[in-house]
């Protein structure tokens, strides 16, 4: 076990994937020599050479395009983007081809490649740098859309995304990745996708968030605890798609009351996804209507007014309390 | 000293050796064998009468929509003739007679465009993808073929094709500028047959040619008369070579011309004359490749109008074949199969709420 920022923890994953497995590459702007603009693939350059490490010209639909005509060969390319505001870009490559091509090909060729792109608020960033879009990515048949919440799930699905044999997007919560430091197992690891898990147990209620909204749902249960006596259960989705509702229906059940939380705009975001499965799944069981605590159907502002628009500990509590009194 | 010269690659060859008055020069005549040359003839007229019986399918309503090759047997039977087995092929869509000549079966070019999934099998055994419809995003695939089969040590090339709408696109321009920077064995053949559509290639671009593109990327780039066999060939044979001894990738532009409409639910008189399209029947690649065959001895005509009957018969057999086995494809549930590697949990109950519709139906199922 070491303590580790989620920075060092995917680094660590990269690294141990690159060297048990020579199909391993990387490529992506500025991963090489500079190690990336969040330092993610830090030292990887000097472990690997050029070879594995990719610094790519910067063009990000042809790093993606690139990717798959490397994965049909049969290599786990991981690529970074920058930003997932710049991903884009990848967008008609994913959609039309990496998702698609097991499926055209009638099973005879596959695309395993994993895109790695830092989402969200809370780095002071200009714009096109804050977004939470994880929904487009959950909408598209074909593709795995995983974001994780701390330094160990992020190693641990990150080995899991590099050996699926199906394209995963991996958003990284970037207000996480110097956030805090968490224990990670030196030796191997890994979360299976499409897999949530509880964080925290409760019987009051149920709050279901991922990625960075993790850490103020457990702290929005905290205080729940504290100043109302109410036990939140929380979940950790881990996997956006294939959405994972076994866990959230069941806590639910228990519960009767649900509170989901995420970064992304409101209307057809994940939320709505989730707030519909647990309609589909325990509707008999609910004592309230669920609530969503999310951002605006906006987009983000710039960063003065960026604590305004993400979802944060007071807003969770009091629609925890809402859903409470009825 | 605010201005001086800067030395860059402008020259550019165009290629013709065998032309539509059947003049030859035997000096850049390629060496290839009777076998050879008979075999990209068969190719030729398979793709030819093939593409006409699809036509009469789709104007039967036997088969849905597809996009004609007629007139351009020549650019892509020249450039894929030139590719190993273990080489890679990456078409875009109007490349049937390529696809026939690398194992795509006829039958399963029948179901793909009568709407089957199964039609999407690619050849066991080959590299080769699936057509790739949004015009110009197969270009960054080849790239990553050819990067991965160098990165394994193999001298393994891929092969890829497109339009010269695609050129416009931003994937063939981020393509052909990373397999320069990579010097990746890639070779991107440019089907130029003057038209997207309705959009001459006058509209595409600003340049006299599409093959002087590849200069801005650092490539070599030659333009070829892609209606003559001959020249595809050895111009494609070249880039081959070049990619597969490490010298990095090439464009080729293959003129040519689509002499059908760009899909059977396009009607060309929209926006070109027919005067042109006669012109262009002129340099038809067919007639010209035969009287060539035939000058050498290589065939009589009787040979090769015996050839094209057993193409027919070849054809005829396909189409029996593949209405047959439409019969007996077609159960709703398979639209389940090969999205994912494993069927996650909610498609599993979603193919079971389908079955339940379908057993409630409780008769056969009727696609239409």
């Amino acid at each position: 076990m070491t303590k580790m920022t989620m920075v060092q923890a995917i680094n660590l994953a990269l690294r141990q994937e690159m060297a048990n497995d020579d199909r391993v590459v990387l490529l992506g702007e500025d991963i090489g020599r500079d190690g990336g603009v969040f330092r993610v693939t830090e030292g990887l350059i000097d472990t690997f050479g050029t070879e594995r490490v990719l610094d790519t010209p910067l063009a990000e639909s042809a790093i993606a395009g690139m990717a798959v005509g490397m994965a049909i060969y049969g290599l786990r390319p991981v690529c970074e983007i920058q930003f997932s505001g710049f991903a884009y870009h990848c967008f008609h490559q994913l959609e039309n081809h990496a998702a698609r091509l097991r499926w055209r090909s009638q099973g005879r060729l596959s695309v395993p490649m994993v895109l790695r792109a830092p989402y969200g608020g809370g780095v002071r960033a200009l714009e096109h740098h804050s977004e939470s879009r994880e929904a487009y990515w959950a909408h598209t048949p074909g593709l795995k859309m995983v974001i994780p919440s701390g330094p160990r799930s992020a190693r641990a699905l990150m080995v899991a995304a590099i050996r699926d044999p199906d394209p995963v997007i991996f958003y990284e919560a970037k207000g996480l990745y110097r956030a805090f430091r968490e224990e990670v197992p030196d030796e191997e690891e890994t979360i299976p996708i499409g897999r949530s898990r509880i964080v925290r147990e409760g019987r009051d209620l149920t709050m279901i968030a991922y990625g960075a909204m993790i850490r103020p749902a457990l702290e929005a249960a905290e205080e729940l605890r504290a100043t109302d006596g109410v036990e939140a259960e929380v979940i950790d989705l881990l996997t956006i798609s294939p959405l994972d509702d076994t866990l959230m229906l069941q806590s639910v059940t228990r519960t009767g009351r649900a509170v989901v939380i995420h970064e992304a705009p409101r209307s057809f975001g994940p939320g709505a996804e989730i707030t519909t499965r647990l309609m589909e799944g325990a509707f008999y069981y609910l004592e309230a209507p669920i609530a969503r605590v999310t951002g605006y159907d906006l987009i983000i502002p710039y960063f003065s007014r960026e604590k305004w628009f993400i979802p944060n500990v007071r807003r969770i509590v009091d629609a925890a309390r809402r859903t409470l009194v009825s | 000293m605010p201005r001086s010269d800067i030395a860059v690659t402008d020259s550019l060859e165009y290629l013709s050796i065998l032309d539509e008055h059947g003049n030859l020069d035997r000096e850049l005549e390629p060496q290839l064998s009777a076998e050879q040359l008979l075999d990209l003839y068969r190719a030729m007229v398979r793709g030819r009468r093939f593409d006409e019986r699809l036509l009469d399918l789709q104007r039967q309503g036997r088969i849905g929509t597809f996009p004609p090759i007629k007139g351009q047997e020549a650019s892509q039977m020249g450039a894929v003739f030139t590719l190993r087995p273990s080489d890679w092929f990456v078409p875009a869509f109007r490349e049937t007679a390529a696809e026939i000549w690398r194992g795509r079966s006829l039958e399963s070019i029948i179901l793909y465009f009568n709407g089957f999934n199964e039609g999407g099998l690619s050849p066991e055994g080959r590299k080769d993808l699936p057509i790739a419809i949004p015009v110009g995003s197969q270009v960054l695939h080849a790239v990553g073929l050819a990067w991965a089969a160098r990165y394994r040590r193999t001298d393994e090339i891929a092969m890829v094709f497109f339009g010269d709408g695609a050129t416009s696109q931003g994937d063939f321009h981020e393509g052909l500028n990373f397999a320069a920077v990579y010097q990746v064995p890639a070779v991107f053949v440019c089907q130029n047959n003057q038209w997207a559509i309705s959009v001459p290639v006058s509209r595409q671009t600003q340049t006299p040619t599409l093959a002087q593109k590849a200069h801005a990327y650092g490539m070599p780039g030659i333009q070829v008369d892609g209606n003559d066999v001959l020249a595809v060939y050895v111009a494609a044979a070249e880039a081959a070579e070049r990619a597969r001894n490490g010298g990095g990738p090439t464009l080729i532009e293959c003129v040519t011309y689509r002499l059908m409409m760009h899909t059977t639910a396009d009607d060309p008189k929209r926006y070109r004359s027919d005067e042109e399209v006669d012109q262009w029947r002129q340099r038809d690649p067919l007639p010209r490749f035969a009287a060539y065959l035939q000058q050498k001895g290589t065939a009589t005509e009787q040979q090769l109008a015996e050839m094209e009957t057993r193409v027919l018969e070849e054809i005829q057999t396909a189409v029996e074949s593949a209405e047959k086995r439409m019969e007996e494809l077609g159960d709703p549930l398979d639209m389940f199969d090969h999205l994912y590697a494993e069927l996650p949990p909610h498609l599993e109950a979603q193919k079971s709420a389908l079955a339940g519709e379908i057993a409630a139906l409780g008769k056969e199922v009727d696609n239409d």
